[in-house]
């Protein structure tokens, strides 16, 4: 493997990245499933479904914070979950690096947007 | 046997899909997928939702008569389902992950798990987003 991944054969796309990203989707998908159920438990509780008592909830500077990292968990989940989909189904080392690079940029773009709509107020 | 009549067991085809029996663990798996493409493509949607649920009392407003329109609650369904399924089917990979249900047998009560849970919720959301009850 060593030898031919030099020069043009260099490996520009593919799971060489081994158990850092299978781990990071399960403690991603833990903190997403934690809080979930935090969510759903505010939701639940709630007398009444208010503006108030919506926006209430994400008032407080530690739900922004922990909703925003579930964000970021989110994102990072979803580029492993998506770059395996490109992996799997596009061939073409072209096609693919530019779908993975678009991927990313618009992770990234919602990442900003998410701090922009949790910080509004 | 010479090299060129080997049978070969490639990855399947586009074209095989129609008529290939997937066991039910294979359905979770492909579902799981399937949601989880939905839900990234959605992602705008979902935040835009987020955004006007948040902003002011005008646009918590607007939202609500937005989420009446029936092509609005079909697409809220869809990303209902699609939690739904894939929160479930994701714990029971976390549970595989540990080793707890790897044999045949209680992988494929797992599979049926999946649905028996991810389906009757989705049922409920769909009968509340029509309002049923």
């Amino acid at each position: 493997m060593a030898d031919n991944n030099i020069g043009p054969k260099r490996l520009v796309v593919g799971a060489h990245y081994g158990l850092r990203d299978w781990l990071a989707q399960r403690v991603t998908a833990i903190i997403m499933a934690v809080y979930t159920l935090i969510l759903l438990f505010k939701f639940l509780t709630a007398k009444e479904f208010s503006y108030e008592g919506w926006a209430g909830v994400f008032a407080a500077q530690w739900f922004r914070l922990a909703t925003l990292v579930v964000l970021l968990s989110l994102f990072y989940h979803a580029w492993v979950g998506v770059r395996d989909i490109w992996m799997d189904y596009i061939k073409p080392v072209a096609l693919r690096l530019f779908l993975q690079v678009a991927t990313i940029v618009w992770l990234v773009g919602c990442a900003f947007w998410a701090v922009q709509i949790l910080w509004r107020a | 046997m010479p090299e060129a009549n080997r049978p070969q067991f490639r990855n399947i085809h586009v074209t095989e899909i129609a008529r290939y029996r997937l066991p039910l663990a294979g359905f979770v798996s492909i579902l799981h997928r399937i949601s989880g493409l939905l839900m990234f493509v959605l992602l705008p949607f979902i935040l835009y939702l987020l955004d006007n649920s948040l902003t002011s009392e005008d646009t918590f407003a607007y939202l609500k008569g937005f989420a009446q329109y029936p092509f609005v609650k079909l697409i809220i369904l869809a990303l209902s389902w699609a939690y739904l399924h894939h929160f479930c089917a994701g714990l029971r990979h976390l549970l595989m992950d540990v080793h707890v249900g790897l044999d045949k047998e209680s992988a494929k009560n797992s599979a049926l798990g999946v649905f028996a849970v991810s389906i009757p919720l989705a049922a409920l959301v769909a009968l509340k987003l029509f309002g049923v009850f």
